[in-house]
């Protein structure tokens, strides 16, 4: 009666295969989430809407980026810096939804399957990059119903998409890890004080340059700041940088951040994962 | 046959500068329900967690299902099946999607996966909820649904991690007729608690832990057996006649007749305890008292573990 488990392949191509099916199935799962809790969906894009609205209708009037004037081309200014923004913030999700996976007991279950246990945080990371292209969309079509428009050509705004998700896909390993590390859904939750300043403190709605010396050179040098200079670069829209090398190369800068944060907190998510048995 | 197919030996494990088991062991014959029972904090989950690879531990050696649980972690995944405190099904999903799912993990073919799902919908009684969201079941039925998820590949051994604590009596009754169902067909399955009534209900045998170190192994009965005979009581209607009762108990008492006035009742151990109770009712008869009952009264599990906890540590922990 007993139908055993396709043996773990010990072949290597085999176990590729079977893990590969094991994030599918896992990749497969988020998006039945998604179709079935659009509501959730909407919500997690409220954050950046509500963001769009304060800051080009309710500051904007008196941001003046470009030193042409209050509320000149504010629109156009801030707008890569929200997209940039929403993916900073895109890991508070991951860590939430990991998290809670601790919390529930599926991680355990899973652990105590014989599959490739890795599924829950290479398939969950697979999801939210997938999840993030998305809601990139959506952001994309209400900027350009508010006015914003992308002056690159059709490649440096692909381009510039693909850096914000490379962003987005380095953040996700900083979300597992916390994700892992706190004790509940509820400390995951309240961590969003500690990654509000992070999205904030940077380029996204004004250039560091204006702000008191030492918050701006965080700023400049906040990984935020690089990418949402670098697709301001891309589309076109006013840059406004300073003289820092991070700002002086925001396109390298956006491309070696994301490496150096998966390169730190990839190994810190792995071992938290292993310890998980300790 | 009588196959031992959960086995521990020695097992230690620390947790910092705790020792959450100490020298505890442990074994399970193939098809009988092994019942793992102990106050909070006295290593039941420890163990599980052990034994389902979950967790590594220090000294001692495990085998399930003949496979070492430290060397073929993956051999022993294969065959067991686990649910753990928590429900962990996807409550977003269907019934029926979250054990479809789980095949899929399990590396089922997505036809089995389904065939699969639809079984364990029958067998579990879920058929009728099967496509609705998780989300909007009773704790049993949750707990049900767990316990189908786990039992997809129909494991050898199921674990078992209090498995109806938060239920209320009627999840429980379905939990555990669930549970009795899978022990009939031949699961093994080991399953920790809290709950007296639920080891007394479910389990062939119990072994108490406390501080990560055994204290019995024994059959619900035999836990029973050890703290002693019957008691013959009879409470009184009037507390004056509480010296006449005692009387009356002593003469068939064996052993210590006592008198507890807060309760106005006497009682006493009895040996032939029908014979007692008729001989006792008789003579109250005869004497014209009135009482307000008379009965013999069965140790139950509850005094049996506390006996085997002792007050003392049942304090220290509240």
């Amino acid at each position: 009666m007993t139908a055993l488990a396709p043996l773990p392949d010990e072949t290597f191509a085999g176990r590729v295969k079977w893990t590969l099916h094991d994030y599918r199935t896992i990749v497969g799962q988020e998006f039945t989430h998604l179709w079935r809790q659009p509501v959730n969906f909407l919500w997690q894009l409220g954050f950046p809407i509500v963001m769009v609205l304060l800051f080009v209708y309710v500051f904007g009037s008196a941001m003046d980026v470009t030193g042409q004037g209050a509320g000149v081309d504010y629109v156009a200014y801030a707008m890569p810096g929200l997209f940039a923004m929403t993916m900073a913030f895109g890991f508070m999700n991951t860590a939430w939804a990991v998290a809670e996976a601790k919390e529930k007991g599926f991680v355990d279950r899973v652990r105590s399957m014989p599959m490739a246990s890795s599924a829950v945080v290479v398939g969950r990371n697979i999801a939210d990059t997938l999840h993030a292209a998305i809601d990139l969309l959506v952001l994309f079509l209400i900027a350009l119903a508010i006015g914003w428009r992308s002056e690159g050509t059709f490649w440096e705004t692909l381009g510039a998409f693909v850096l914000l998700l490379w962003l987005r896909f380095a953040l996700i390993w900083v979300g597992v890890w916390i994700g892992l590390l706190v004790k509940n859904v509820e400390q995951a939750g309240s961590l969003f004080a500690l990654a509000f300043p992070f999205g904030m403190v940077s380029s996204v709605f004004t250039p560091p340059e204006l702000m008191p010396g030492w918050l701006g050179a965080i700023a400049a040098w906040n990984p935020v700041s690089a990418t949402a200079t670098a697709i301001r670069e891309l589309f076109g829209n006013p840059v406004a940088a300073g003289n820092s090398w991070p700002e002086q190369h925001a396109l390298m800068a956006a491309l070696i951040w994301p490496v150096v944060i998966t390169a730190i907190f990839l190994p810190l998510a792995v071992r938290r994962f292993r310890n998980l048995g300790r | 046959m009588t196959t031992t197919t959960v086995e521990a030996v020695n097992l230690g494990k620390r947790f910092k500068d705790t020792a959450a088991l100490d020298g505890f062991d442990l074994s399970a014959r193939s098809g009988t329900v092994l019942g793992l029972l102990g106050p909070n904090g006295a290593g039941k989950t420890t163990t599980v967690r052990i034994l389902t690879t979950l967790l590594r531990f220090d000294t001692g050696s495990a085998t399930v299902a003949g496979f070492d649980v430290a060397r073929d972690a993956r051999q022993v995944r294969r065959r067991i099946g686990l649910t753990g405190q928590q429900t962990a099904v996807d409550e977003v999903l269907t019934a029926r999607q979250n054990l479809v799912l789980f095949g899929r993990l399990f590396r089922l073919t997505k036809a089995r996966a389904r065939e699969r799902a639809d079984r364990l919908l029958d067998q579990f009684g879920l058929q009728d909820a099967a496509d609705r969201q998780a989300k909007g079941f009773s704790g049993g039925m949750k707990r049900r649904l767990d316990l189908a998820a786990s039992m997809i590949l129909a494991p050898q051994v199921l674990f078992l991690d209090e498995p109806t604590t938060g239920l209320d009596p009627a999840g429980r009754r379905e939990v555990w007729d669930a549970v009795s169902g899978l022990a009939a067909d031949g699961t093994t399955v080991v399953l920790t608690t809290h709950y007296l009534d639920e080891a007394d209900r479910l389990c062939d045998r119990i072994a108490v832990i406390d501080h990560g170190r055994n204290l019995v192994d024994d059959t619900p009965s035999g836990l029973k057996r050890r703290m002693g005979a019957d008691r013959l009581e009879i409470v009184a209607a009037d507390p004056a006649d509480l010296p006449a009762l005692h009387a009356i108990v002593a003469a068939v008492a064996d052993g210590e007749t006592v008198t507890d006035e807060a309760a106005s009742s006497v009682s006493a151990p009895v040996k032939e305890s029908v014979a007692a109770l008729t001989a006792a009712a008789t003579s109250v008869r005869d004497q014209d008292l009135t009482v307000a009952d008379i009965g013999l009264r069965r140790p139950t599990l509850d005094e049996a573990f506390l006996e085997l906890i002792g007050t003392d540590t049942k304090e220290e922990r509240r």
